[in-house]
C-alpha cells in the first residue's frame, strides 16, 4: 500500500500562512456575495412580485437565466465580458466578487420571494389599513418577517456558496483551493494537501450545517 | 465596447488540425452527456440504497448512509474531482494504482462519473428519505401485518409510492447534473466547458464561443425537463394532491 508508506502530513505545517491567506479570500467571497446577493436577491423578488409588468419579466428572466447556466460558464462569462465593457482587465479576484454576487443574487431572490410569499395576506391589509405606504409596509412589516422565516434557507444557500467559491480556480484567482494545488506543487505532495483542504471544507459546512439545524428549531415563529 | 464580431467562427479550422471549431463544440456535447448520463444512473443507484437504509430500523446502517450523506455534501465538487483523480489512486494496491496512473483507457471520463455520481448520490439519498417519510406510517404497518418482511414491504409497498412521490425534486437533480458535469473539465474531461475554454483561447472569439456553449446547455437542461416531466405525468399518484393538478 503505497499510500501509508508514504502518506506526509508534516508537510502541512510549513504550508500554513500560504493556505490561510487563500481561505481569507474564500471567506471573503463569500462574506460579500452573501451580503450583496441578499440585498440584490430581495430586490430582485420584490421586482418579481410587483405589479409593474415589464419589472416583473426582467427580473423573472434574469433569474431563470442565471439558474439554468452552470455557475462555471456565469464566472468564465464575467471574466471575458466585464474588460469588454469597462476597457481594462479586471484581475481574476474583483471578476470572482462581481460574478459571485449577480450569481447568487438569482438564487436568493427565489428564497427571499417565498419568504414574502410566506407571510399571510392580511398582514400586508394591516398595514394598508394603518395608512401605511408601500415602502413602509415592506419595510416594517413584510420583509423583517421573511427574512425571519426565511433564515435557515438563506444559511443553507451560503453553505452551498462558501464550496461553489472553490470553482473560480477556473479563472485562476487564489482561493483555498488555488493555495493548497500551489503548495502541493511546490513541496511535491499534492495528495497531502488535498486531503487537507477537503479536510477544512468539510468542517466548515458540516458545522454550520449543524449550527442552521439548531437555528431552525429555535427562531420558528409559533402560530 | 471594442469587438470584432465573427459569427462564422464555428466553419473555420482550428489553429493546429484539421477539424473545425463546430467539431469541437460537439465533441464537447457527447461527453457532457456521457458523463451527465452515467453518473445520473450510478447516483440513482446509489442514492436509492443509502437513501433506504437512512430509515432502516438498523443503527449501524442508518449511521453509515448518513456519513455517506454527509461526507458527499459538505466537500465542495471540485475538491471532490481532485480527491478521486489525485488522491483515490494513492490507495490502492501498488500493481493497480500503477495501472490506473499510466494504463486506464479514459481514466478522466470514468474518473468524472464516479465522482459526479458519488456527489449526486447525496442528494438523491435525501430525496428518497424524504419520500419514505412522507408516507403514512400504516402503510408499513400494513406491509408487515399482511407477512411481509421487512425487505419486502420496502419492496413491495414503501418504496414503489416513494420515488412516484420524489419525481418533481429528481427533476431538479436531473437538471442539476448536466449544470455540474461542467467542474469535470478541471481533471481534463473534454466535456463542453473545457472545449469553450480551449475554443475562446484558440479563436479569440469568446462571445460568440460562450453563446454557442450556454445555449448547449439550455437545450440540455430543457431536454431533462421535459423527459422527467412525461414521466412525473405517468406516474402520478391518483387521490394526492399533485394528482389533481
Amino acid at each position: 500500500m503505497s499510500f501509508f508508506t508514504s502518506f506526509d502530513p508534516s508537510v502541512i505545517a510549513p504550508s500554513l500562512p500560504f493556505l490561510w491567506s487563500g481561505l481569507l479570500f474564500t471567506l471573503k467571497l463569500t462574506l460579500f456575495a452573501m451580503s450583496g446577493g441578499i440585498v440584490l436577491g430581495t430586490l430582485l423578488a420584490l421586482a418579481r412580485l410587483s405589479s409593474i409588468g415589464p419589472l416583473s419579466l426582467a427580473a423573472t428572466w434574469y433569474v431563470n437565466l442565471m439558474r439554468s447556466i452552470p455557475l462555471l460558464m456565469v464566472i468564465l462569462w464575467f471574466f471575458l465580458v466585464i474588460p469588454l465593457i469597462t476597457g481594462k482587465p479586471l484581475g481574476a479576484e474583483n471578476s470572482a466578487l462581481i460574478t459571485f454576487t449577480l450569481f447568487e443574487a438569482a438564487y436568493y431572490s427565489e428564497i427571499m420571494r417565498a419568504g414574502i410569499q410566506s407571510v399571510p395576506r392580511g398582514q400586508a391589509w394591516a398595514g394598508q389599513a394603518l395608512g401605511m405606504n408601500y415602502r413602509q409596509i415592506m419595510a416594517h412589516i413584510v420583509l423583517p418577517q421573511a427574512f425571519r422565516n426565511m433564515l435557515p434557507v438563506l444559511l443553507t444557500q451560503t453553505i452551498i456558496l462558501f464550496q461553489d467559491t472553490s470553482l473560480v480556480y477556473a479563472i485562476g484567482a487564489k482561493d483555498l483551493l488555488k493555495a493548497a494545488e500551489i503548495a502541493g506543487k511546490n513541496y511535491n505532495r499534492p495528495v497531502e494537501m488535498y486531503l487537507f483542504v477537503a479536510l477544512i471544507y468539510f468542517v466548515i459546512c458540516f458545522a454550520l450545517s449543524r449550527l442552521v439545524k439548531r437555528l431552525q428549531a429555535r427562531i420558528a415563529i409559533i402560530r | 465596447m471594442n469587438y470584432h464580431w465573427n459569427w462564422g467562427i464555428f466553419l473555420e479550422q482550428v489553429k493546429a488540425g484539421e477539424e473545425t471549431y463546430l467539431d469541437w463544440l460537439i465533441t464537447g456535447l457527447g461527453w457532457t452527456l456521457a458523463v451527465s448520463l452515467m453518473a445520473w444512473v450510478l447516483a440513482l443507484l446509489c442514492g436509492s440504497v443509502v437513501g433506504t437504509l437512512r430509515t432502516a430500523p438498523h443503527r449501524g446502517a442508518a449511521f453509515a448512509a448518513t456519513a455517506w450523506v454527509e461526507t458527499f455534501r459538505n466537500i465542495p465538487l471540485l475538491v471532490q474531482m481532485f480527491l478521486w483523480f489525485f488522491v483515490a489512486p494513492e490507495l490502492l494496491p501498488r500493481d493497480l494504482a500503477l495501472w490506473v496512473k499510466q494504463d486506464m483507457p479514459a481514466k478522466e471520463f470514468f474518473t468524472a462519473v464516479i465522482c459526479l455520481g458519488l456527489f449526486t448520490s447525496s442528494r438523491v439519498a435525501e430525496q428518497v428519505r424524504a419520500g419514505i417519510q412522507s408516507l403514512p406510517r400504516g402503510q408499513h404497518m400494513a406491509g408487515l401485518a399482511l407477512g411481509f418482511t421487512l425487505p419486502q414491504t420496502y419492496r413491495f409497498v414503501i418504496l414503489p409510492m416513494a420515488f412516484r412521490i420524489i419525481v418533481p425534486p429528481l427533476t431538479s437533480e436531473f437538471m442539476n447534473i448536466f449544470k455540474n458535469s461542467s467542474v469535470a473539465f478541471a481533471i481534463g474531461v473534454l466535456e463542453l466547458t473545457f472545449q469553450a475554454r480551449q475554443m475562446q483561447e484558440d479563436s479569440e472569439q469568446g462571445i460568440e464561443t460562450y453563446l454557442a456553449v450556454t445555449l448547449l446547455y439550455f437545450i440540455c437542461a430543457f431536454l431533462a425537463n421535459r423527459g422527467m416531466a412525461w414521466i412525473e405525468k405517468r406516474s402520478r399518484v391518483p387521490g394526492l394532491i399533485a394528482a389533481s393538478r
